[in-house]
């Protein structure tokens, strides 16, 4: 197992947190291979985002280990991790609204992050390049001078996704990228999804079974803060735990 | 906000705005006021630059600081105490037991300058200290607040608590600050009677040159990246976490660049009306100094200088006819912006003024071919609670 660690592009292990004495996660082993699409299902309150919090350094571990491409995040700073190459994107849409589309990217886009940076930060051909490049995979190539706050909720989500993109992480995580979504607006983001894991290792959280079955690689069952199953769609589908806790009803 | 020439940019519609404000305050005001009334004029604008800090750190990035006072106050004493050790030569003191060292020290049986009056003899250090004192505050109360993440109402609490520690503390170290008098009877500036109508003027010109040059370092700040930061910190600050932002350097910035601002301020205030006291650093002027800026609008800087001249205007005159209340009047005004015009006058003037702009002969239509540029968000309903979950 040791000798393959360096293969793995994430390699989460022993990881808990306790909240009061709660354990959100407990001792909790996963890995992902670079390029891999993970989905993580669960029942409410299973430690689904509690983990993706812990991955992005939102919240601190209590015990155990991620390390990513040979860097231990539990001991960095947010803006650190997000610099080795983890971006988050969170469950409800968390976009800048009183900046334009433009602008929103633009935030994102990675360079001058300090303060003397952002100061002397140029508007040069290359940021517009890739903030026009970006707004087009997100179908918001219309709407890039428009305040974000008047966008749908769909298409927050996307600027979302967007913002992320553009600041070129090895891994992306998504916490129900579909949830609140018209059909169509979920047909798009399958679409989009299915454009990003083209050269991104994705770590999603999601309850749509359809739409993690058309995306996933592997899928992590998760309860109670444990892994409960571990897989392909089929095989955890078939566990009769999973059926339990989980598909069951 | 993409300028390519300086004449470009003064012939657009933001450009039009400073140019109207320049004209009234260099060209209007000096013509209409008399020498008296516009050194009270200059008396106000000292606290548009405290209320420019304040739009940039309170208005772009949500950060309420209820002790800009502080700042205000410690560039003003930084200033006093270089006019204080200049009028204090041994031939005018020859009366006291100490000559040579400030009066009030005199009455307080201290007999020699204490250590952190002596770099007060250089003007090159004291215009230095007029800045860097203010900033340094800050900059210690930045982090040890910012990289906690304090934010919110603690944040302007705890300012707030600052500026009243700051005011006891000068008020009990009265041989050495001048205690509640503060520091008076200031005279000349480098052997230049300050006190004339003619000096009064001059400086009045120099507090606006300030002001300007205030005014471009702020909005150089708003337009460029950075400016941006600072409002998408205030909307998402966790989204600005995660998009690989140390949030907390950029809270320190913003607050120094305001305390900064601040302590230019004081330090004109202590140059125009000749003396320096606690009344000025404590919680009632740091207040003040965020209706000013609410009043004007504290999303828009040339919001916030307009606002710290007509409070300050209508307190004056106010306070002539019925001192007893302007306080009331005080509390009524901000009142009723945080009710009825959260956005202050420059969302007044957005929103009613700018339509009509249109009607106009010629202007309007030379304004209209220029797109107005989105300074308000939308109205929000937390006006005081800069705190966002």
């Amino acid at each position: 197992m040791n000798a393959q660690k360096e293969n793995f592009l994430l390699a989460v292990e022993g990881l808990t947190v306790s909240f009061d004495g709660f354990k959100a996660v407990d001792d909790l082993s996963f890995y992902l291979d670079p390029k891999e699409i993970r989905v993580i299902i669960g029942p409410n309150g299973a430690g689904k985002t509690t983990v993706l919090d812990l991955i992005c350094g939102k919240t601190r571990a209590t015990a155990g280990s991620i390390r990513f491409g040979g860097k231990e995040l539990t001991k960095m700073k947010e803006h650190q991790i997000v610099h080795a190459g983890v971006g988050r994107k969170f469950q409800n849409p968390s976009v800048f609204e009183d900046l334009t589309v433009f602008e929103n990217l633009e935030v994102s886009y990675p360079q001058g992050h300090t303060v003397m940076g952002a100061l002397a930060f140029k508007r040069d051909a290359a940021v517009v390049e890739a903030v026009e490049s970006i707004a087009e995979t997100i179908f918001l190539s219309d709407q890039l001078n428009e305040p974000a706050g008047l966008l749908s909720h769909g298409q927050k989500q996307w600027l979302e996704i967007g913002m992320l993109l553009i600041q070129k992480p090895d891994l992306l995580m998504l916490d129900e990228p579909v949830a609140g979504m018209s059909v169509a607006e979920r047909k798009k983001t399958a679409e989009l999804l299915r454009v990003i894991t083209r050269d991104h290792t994705v770590l999603v959280i999601e309850h749509d079974m359809q739409f993690v079955g058309d995306i996933a690689d592997r899928v992590t069952v998760m309860h109670q803060g444990k892994v409960l199953s571990e897989g392909s769609i089929e095989h955890v589908k078939q566990d009769p735990k999973v059926i339990e806790v989980y598909l069951g009803h | 906000m993409k300028t390519n020439s300086p004449l470009q940019w003064l012939t657009s519609r933001e450009g039009i705005y400073y140019l109207l404000l320049a004209l009234l305050l260099v060209v209007v005001l000096p013509l209409l006021l008399d020498p008296f009334r516009l050194n009270m004029v200059g008396k106000y604008l000292t606290y548009a630059f405290a209320a420019i800090g304040l739009v940039m750190c309170w208005g772009k990035a949500g950060i309420l600081s209820l002790g800009q006072g502080v700042f205000f106050g410690l560039g003003g004493y930084c200033m006093a105490m270089f006019l204080k050790l200049e009028a204090s030569t041994p031939e005018a003191t020859k009366n006291q037991s100490t000559p040579g060292i400030p009066d009030f020290m005199d009455w307080n049986q201290i007999t020699e300058l204490p250590g952190f009056w002596q770099p007060f003899h250089s003007f090159s250090f004291t215009l230095i200290a007029v800045i860097a004192v203010p900033v340094l505050l800050a900059f210690i109360i930045g982090v040890a607040m910012f990289k906690r993440r304090v934010g919110g109402v603690y944040f302007a609490i705890i300012t707030q608590a600052i500026a009243a520690i700051l005011t006891i503390l000068i008020i009990g170290q009265q041989g050495l600050t001048g205690g509640v008098n503060g520091i008076t009877d200031l005279q000349t500036l480098m052997g230049w009677n300050i006190r004339t109508d003619m000096a009064k003027t001059t400086l009045y010109f120099v507090c606006v040159g300030l002001l300007f040059l205030s005014l471009l370092v702020a909005r150089h700040v708003q337009n460029a990246k950075l400016g941006r930061i600072l409002v998408a910190m205030r909307d998402q600050e966790n989204r600005v976490r995660f998009s690989g932002y140390d949030v907390a350097s950029f809270k320190v910035f913003v607050f120094c660049l305001a305390a900064g601002l601040a302590g230019i301020g004081g330090a004109l205030f202590t140059l125009q009306v000749g003396f320096m006291s606690p009344s000025f650093v404590g919680i009632v002027p740091s207040i003040e100094m965020v209706v000013f800026c609410a009043l004007g609008g504290r999303y828009s800087l040339l919001g916030g200088v307009y606002g710290a001249l007509l409070v300050n205007a209508a307190k004056s005159g106010f306070s002539e006819s019925f001192p007893e209340l302007w306080p009331y009047a005080m509390g009524a005004l901000f009142i009723g912006v945080v009710l009825a015009f959260p956005n202050g006058l420059a969302g007044l003037y957005e929103r009613y003024i700018m339509p009509l702009e249109k009607r106009l002969p010629v202007i309007g239509k030379y304004l209209d071919k220029d797109k107005p540029a989105p300074q308000a968000p939308p109205v929000v309903s937390d006006q005081l609670s800069a705190e966002k979950p």
